[in-house]
């Protein structure tokens, strides 16, 4: 089974939500990742066919949908929001999409539904109504009757963006193993790298209604090939210094450094540096010194964010293992190593030259 | 020990009474409903007492002129043609409201808003300019003095009235509903029956309600455009004068039993008004 989005895009009062979106999906799951209003759900729309797109075509096994209603589709859909059908009870809402569907026998329907209830855990709640539930039962309920059916896709909509942290773990693992053996393409979107690179599936990175990446998370999380794709896939927010390179060296707020391996272009640079790739002590002979001052250290239990101030009035934002304590306005010293900087250009392209993070460079 | 003190007491507490709340709430009361009683006295008395004595407790109690309501055709025909013609009125309105609320509510077309704005115009207008074409069109197409004529004269306050609250509910519910159905294989007619109108249940008792008051007390306009078979029991009401003179205990009779339904609909609808108030559509 395959998803095909073919040279698709959205126009919508004069704005392009969407441009040149040329996708082909397998059987399984994908991931689609992208900021706040990348275009996720303009595309998760026109793939279920709630949204026309304004040029292109969806294909579906080999087959143009793109005219044919949603109601005649075989997809499912799950919303950010928790949609469920207010007046039916939940076994109903589950049952729902099997009623409609003359092959389902009334046994092999009750049957399905208690099956899928149980894998969602919402087994002893099949009497009550969507609004008696828990927000995390409520979506779980939307969950189940949208795997309730076979489908040949399936789309999910940041599913688990609207429920608290401790719910959304728990689900996330509950997805993951059952995803793993699905008989149809599933495209789960999500703005939270953690979740894609959690699933570890196939991975689409959405920005500004491009797709700006294509390929395995894990690998673009090493080495994002681009900017956008670095800074979607950083969570905490990727630091963003300017830079200068020039023969074979690059300089950046007062520090310069040698470029290993191959010289890039003179002119500006960008270097991103991850936060938790940021310390206040030397870890290595190679390291980059930053003065800095400090202004706000952000306590969340594991991890203590160190908002720093460095010349030239940029923010660097250390991630810190622990409970740390700091005075603000004090001075301090950043410590990166160049190592691990990711270098693009400046039209945000990653520099070829740089190295793989496992590389020694302090030889 | 400190004495426990019950939850009711201690919310009691922290609500600052006004001396004079309780007496103020009854005077209002018995201004509101000195009239009602004392029509209801009236409507137990025989006409002589009505004219002869001034008393807040009738003497003599009858109820002859319940009787006479009901054996007289004249009287209890033009009642049923008020309930008759109110109630095809509120079914047929909400026939027609529901899909107009619907689009207006989930789709975008050209010139939507003013058509919205303009449904409801035709409620700024007075009866009255009404009055004269429905007169002359319902007597060349067969409808005057039908119960349906009449039903359809008040549609033009009703449906704009309908949509207007109707577009309210159903614009508090979120598209992805509809989306969600689509997805699963509805089809809109089985979406709207099953799913949809469920969601909007106490809009439709809030525009029926309203239906209903307007076309029941109405009667300019179902008064000139009837006159034998759907004549209304409020335009019998004002043609009680006879040579005798005014049949005062009749009338308050009639009177009575006119209120009796829109009591009866108030207080099916009574929840769904307060939900409609709280959306700010009626």
């Amino acid at each position: 089974m395959t998803l095909i989005l073919d040279g698709v895009r959205v126009r919508q009062r004069g704005e392009t939500w969407l441009e040149d979106i040329d996708l082909e999906l397998p059987n399984g799951m994908t991931t689609l990742i992208g900021p706040l209003a990348a275009g996720k759900t303009t595309l998760m729309r026109v793939a279920a066919g709630l949204l026309p797109p304004t040029s292109g075509r969806v294909v579906v096994n080999g087959r143009d949908v793109t005219s044919i209603s949603v109601r005649k589709r075989s997809v499912a859909f799950v919303y950010q929001q928790f949609i469920n059908y207010p007046s039916l009870s939940v076994y109903e809402n589950i049952a729902s999409p099997l009623r409609l569907d003359p092959s389902f026998p009334r046994r092999e329907i009750d049957r399905r539904v208690h099956e899928i209830a149980e894998i969602m855990g919402i087994g002893d709640l099949l009497d009550r109504r969507p609004e008696e539930l828990s927000g995390g039962q409520q979506q779980r309920t939307a969950i189940a009757r949208a795997l309730a059916r076979p489908v040949d896709v399936l789309l999910l909509d940041e599913p688990l963006a609207n429920l608290d942290y401790k719910l959304r773990e728990q689900l996330r693992a509950d997805l993951k193993d059952m995803f793993g053996g699905s008989a149809g393409v599933v495209l789960y979107s999500t703005a939270d790298p953690a979740e894609a690179l959690g699933f570890a599936a196939p991975t689409v990175v959405l920005g500004e209604g491009r797709i700006q990446h294509v390929g395995d998370v894990a690998e673009m999380y090493d080495r994002p090939p681009t900017l956008a794709v670095a800074a979607t896939l950083s969570d905490p927010p990727l630091n963003l210094l300017p830079g200068l390179a020039h023969d074979g060296r690059i300089d950046c707020l007062g520090v310069s450094f040698p470029v290993p391996g191959e010289r890039p272009p003179a002119g500006r640079v960008v270097l991103g540096v991850r936060p938790h790739q940021v310390t206040i002590e030397r870890t290595g002979p190679g390291d980059l010194e930053f003065p800095a001052e400090i202004r706000l250290a952000e306590v969340t239990g594991s991890a203590t964010f160190l908002h720093l101030l460095l010349p030239g009035s940029r923010h660097l934002v250390a991630q810190l293992e622990g409970t740390r304590l700091f005075t603000p306005g004090e001075p301090a010293t950043a410590y990166v190593d160049p190592g691990r900087v990711l270098i693009f250009d400046e039209a945000g392209v990653s520099l070829p030259a740089r190295p793989a993070a496992e590389a020694d460079l302090h030889g | 020990m400190p004495a426990k003190a019950s939850p009711v007491a201690v919310a009691a507490g922290t609500r600052r009474q006004l001396p004079w709340a309780r007496t103020v709430f009854w005077l209002y009361v018995a201004t509101l409903m000195l009239p009602l009683l004392w029509m209801f006295g009236m409507s137990i008395r025989p006409n002589e007492d009505i004219l002869g004595s001034f008393a807040l407790i009738p003497q003599r109690v009858t109820f002859e002129n319940y009787q006479t309501f009901f054996t007289d055709p004249v009287w209890y025909s033009s009642y049923l043609n008020s309930i008759i013609y109110t109630s095809m009125n509120a079914v047929l309105s909400l026939i027609v409201a529901l899909p107009a609320a619907y689009a207006f509510s989930r789709f975008r077309f050209a010139g939507d808003r003013f058509l919205f704005f303009w449904l409801l115009t035709n409620r700024m207008a007075p009866p009255a300019v009404f009055l004269l074409p429905f007169f002359q069109i319902y007597q060349s197409v067969g409808l005057f003095d039908t119960h349906l004529g009449v039903a359809i004269a008040h549609m033009l306050f009703n449906v704009p009235l309908a949509v207007w609250i109707l577009e309210g509910f159903m614009s508090g519910i979120p598209r992805e509903i509809d989306e969600t159905a689509a997805i699963d294989g509805y089809s809109l007619p089985r979406f709207f029956v099953r799913i949809f109108l469920p969601m909007i249940r106490s809009g439709i008792g809030v525009t029926l309600f309203f239906c209903f008051m307007f076309s029941w007390v109405e009667l300019l306009i179902a008064r000139t455009i009837t006159s034998v078979n759907a004549k209304p029991i409020a335009a019998t009401m004002t043609r009680t004068v006879s040579a005798a003179g005014v049949d005062w205990g009749l009338l308050a009779a009639a009177g009575v039993l006119t209120i009796i339904p829109g009591a009866i609909v108030i207080w099916f609808v009574r929840n769904y008004v307060a939900k409609g108030f709280a959306l700010g559509r009626v």
